[in-house]
């Protein structure tokens, strides 16, 4: 497999800048991620994980170093990156399909056709009958695929998603985590995804980057094989070579009880 | 909406449960109106039999009377209308420009931070203060009394509708920003869109605030009005006439509440 880089970054350091002081957020970190690939990013809570996504999605520059997405310097925020946050943010006021639309009406992109295919969307992902429903009206697992249809409705090639389960329960977390890995690789995107789960992170991905503790540097990568009979993360969580992935990481996060 | 479908087979203790919280609903509903009922009863009564001075206290055959006769001098809509004319025009005034200079201040931070303080002063100072100045700049009319009724649920509209912008969760700004939007789109697409409930809880504040001003500055200008009516009665005397226009207050004061209320109906349909 010669695919090519949709992300990389080539010795990026972030700082922050307050009144109080500043903070160095990622110190000189390098990786790229190829097509179709699915990242899994751990680390230590507060280390940089968010500000690694923001930083490719161009929310916020590099202090130093080069970001680029598909091969094209990141300058601001790209129609090529979609982002999903913790929490839903569903706006409250607009229908199902009139959120899914957000992105599109925001690039200008609202016609019969977009239209279409949003729906086409929320019908394959189970959502069709709740297309004029308010947010209010559906469980979170729904408002959670509602807002990854909202994220794809705009075709990203590449999507961010910054613990997108934390605020699910556990059984809606699981399914969740199997629903959304499988519709980004139907849909063929590549992924990074930024979770404390260890377990979440070792299912859902090629590779998984743990961080260190803040300023976020690469510990390690690691190549996830696991022989299991599907490949979806709720029997990838079966595999034999997962408790040993689980271990490894868990060590390297060296996470102690205060 | 899709709630009532769920709701279709009710089972016989929901019955009773829902009966019990009617029932319950109906007393306090009762309990208010026999209130009610008794204060302008015992109010009648003892003033018919002189045990309290119906020429001080007035008595609600009066106010009825007063009311009649009002209506057939032909003043009582004039003046009716004219408060009420001046009191809408100085709540979507305010509320409206209060609004409007919300969103400049949520522009600019710059600008917001350089007016917080003469907005805490202006905030502190009682506005009907200004009203002598007011009338002197704009001449004793109506567009004085709307001024007063405007000024004094600006700055309370300004510092509300602001505060609602400010603490939309950030998050939903970033997600916006994630789409590239510009920040004309996120003031449209979700400062303005999430503050609807604010802006409509300043609207009912301000008809109020706007009431206020409106007879306040009635009471200065004193042509016309309620409030005219009410400072006119009292200076010679006419408890009567006090009294009727604090009930014809009083009704349009709840009446344009409703409308608010009903308003906001409207406008949020997300919430049931
Ligand atoms: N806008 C900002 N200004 C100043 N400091 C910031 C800003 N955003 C984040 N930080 C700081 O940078 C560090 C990294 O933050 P970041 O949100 O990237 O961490 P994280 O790994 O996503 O944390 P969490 O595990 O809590 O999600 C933290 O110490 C945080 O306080
Ligand atoms: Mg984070």
């Amino acid at each position: 497999m010669n695919k090519k880089d949709m992300v990389s970054l080539k010795n990026v350091s972030l700082k922050y800048y307050t009144l109080e002081g500043e903070t160095h957020a990622v110190n000189d970190i390098s990786f790229s991620v190829k097509q179709g690939e699915f990242i899994g990013i751990v680390g230590p809570s507060g280390c940089g994980k968010t500000t690694i996504l923001s930083l490719i999605a161009g929310l916020i520059k590099p202090t130093k170093g080069e970001i680029l997405v598909d091969g094209k310097k990141v300058e601001g925020p790209s129609t090529d990156v979609g982002y999903m946050l913790q929490q839903d943010h569903l706006f409250e006021w607009r229908t199902i399909m009139q959120n899914a639309l957000l992105g599109l009406e925001i690039h200008g992109k609202t016609n019969r056709e977009t239209k279409e295919k949003v729906e086409r969307l929320l019908e394959t992902y189970g959502l069709g009958e709740f297309k004029n429903h308010y947010p209010d009206q559906l469980s979170g697992g729904m408002r959670q695929r509602a807002a990854l249809i909202r994220t794809l409705a705009v075709d990203p090639k590449i999507l961010l998603l910054d613990e997108p389960f934390s605020a699910l329960d556990y059984q809606t977390r699981l399914a969740m985590s199997d629903e959304v890995s499988t519709i980004i690789r139907k849909e063929g995107k590549t992924a990074l995804l930024v979770t404390h789960d260890i377990s979440e992170a070792i299912s859902m991905s090629d590779r998984v980057i743990v961080l260190s503790k803040r300023p976020a540097t690469i510990k390690s990568i690691h190549e996830i094989q696991l022989t299991s009979e599907r490949d979806n993360p709720i029997s990838r969580r079966q595999a034999p070579e997962f408790r040993q992935y689980f271990n490894t990481i868990w060590k390297e996060l060296d996470v102690h009880v205060q | 909406m899709y709630n009532k479908n769920n709701h279709k087979a009710v089972s016989k203790e929901h019955a009773e449960y829902i009966a019990k919280i009617k029932k319950r609903k109906l007393l306090i509903r009762l309990t208010q109106i026999s209130i009610l009922i008794i204060f302008i009863a015992l109010w009648e009564l003892t003033a018919r039999l002189k045990i309290i001075d119906a020429f001080i206290t007035s008595q609600p055959s009066r106010i009825i009377n007063t009311l009649i006769s009002l209506h057939e001098e032909g003043t009582l809509w004039m003046h009716i209308s004219i408060s009420i004319l001046e009191t809408i025009v100085g709540f979507i005034l305010g509320t409206a420009f209060g609004t409007a200079i919300a969103i400049i201040l949520w522009w600019s931070d710059f600008a917001a931070k350089v007016a917080d303080p003469y907005l805490v002063v202006l905030n502190s100072l009682p506005k009907v203060a200004l009203g002598p100045i007011i009338i002197v700049w704009i001449g004793a009319g109506p567009f004085a009394i709307i001024t007063m009724a405007l000024l004094v649920s600006l700055i309370v509209t300004i510092i509300t509708v602001l505060n609602g912008f400010l603490e939309i969760n950030p998050d939903k700004i970033k997600l916006l920003q994630t789409f590239g939007a510009t920040k004309l789109q996120i003031l449209k697409k979700v400062i303005l869109p999430a503050s609807i409930p604010t802006i409509i809880s300043a609207l009912k504040i301000n008809v109020g605030m706007s009431w206020v001003g409106v007879v306040v500055g009635e009471f200065l200008v004193s042509k016309a009005g309620l409030g005219h009516l009410i400072v006119y009665g009292g200076q010679v005397f006419k408890l009567d006439l006090v009294m009727t226009s604090i009930f014809i207050l009083s009704i349009a004061a709840v009446l344009m509440y409703q409308f608010t209320a009903w308003l906001e109906k409207k406008l949020i349909k997300w919430q049931n």
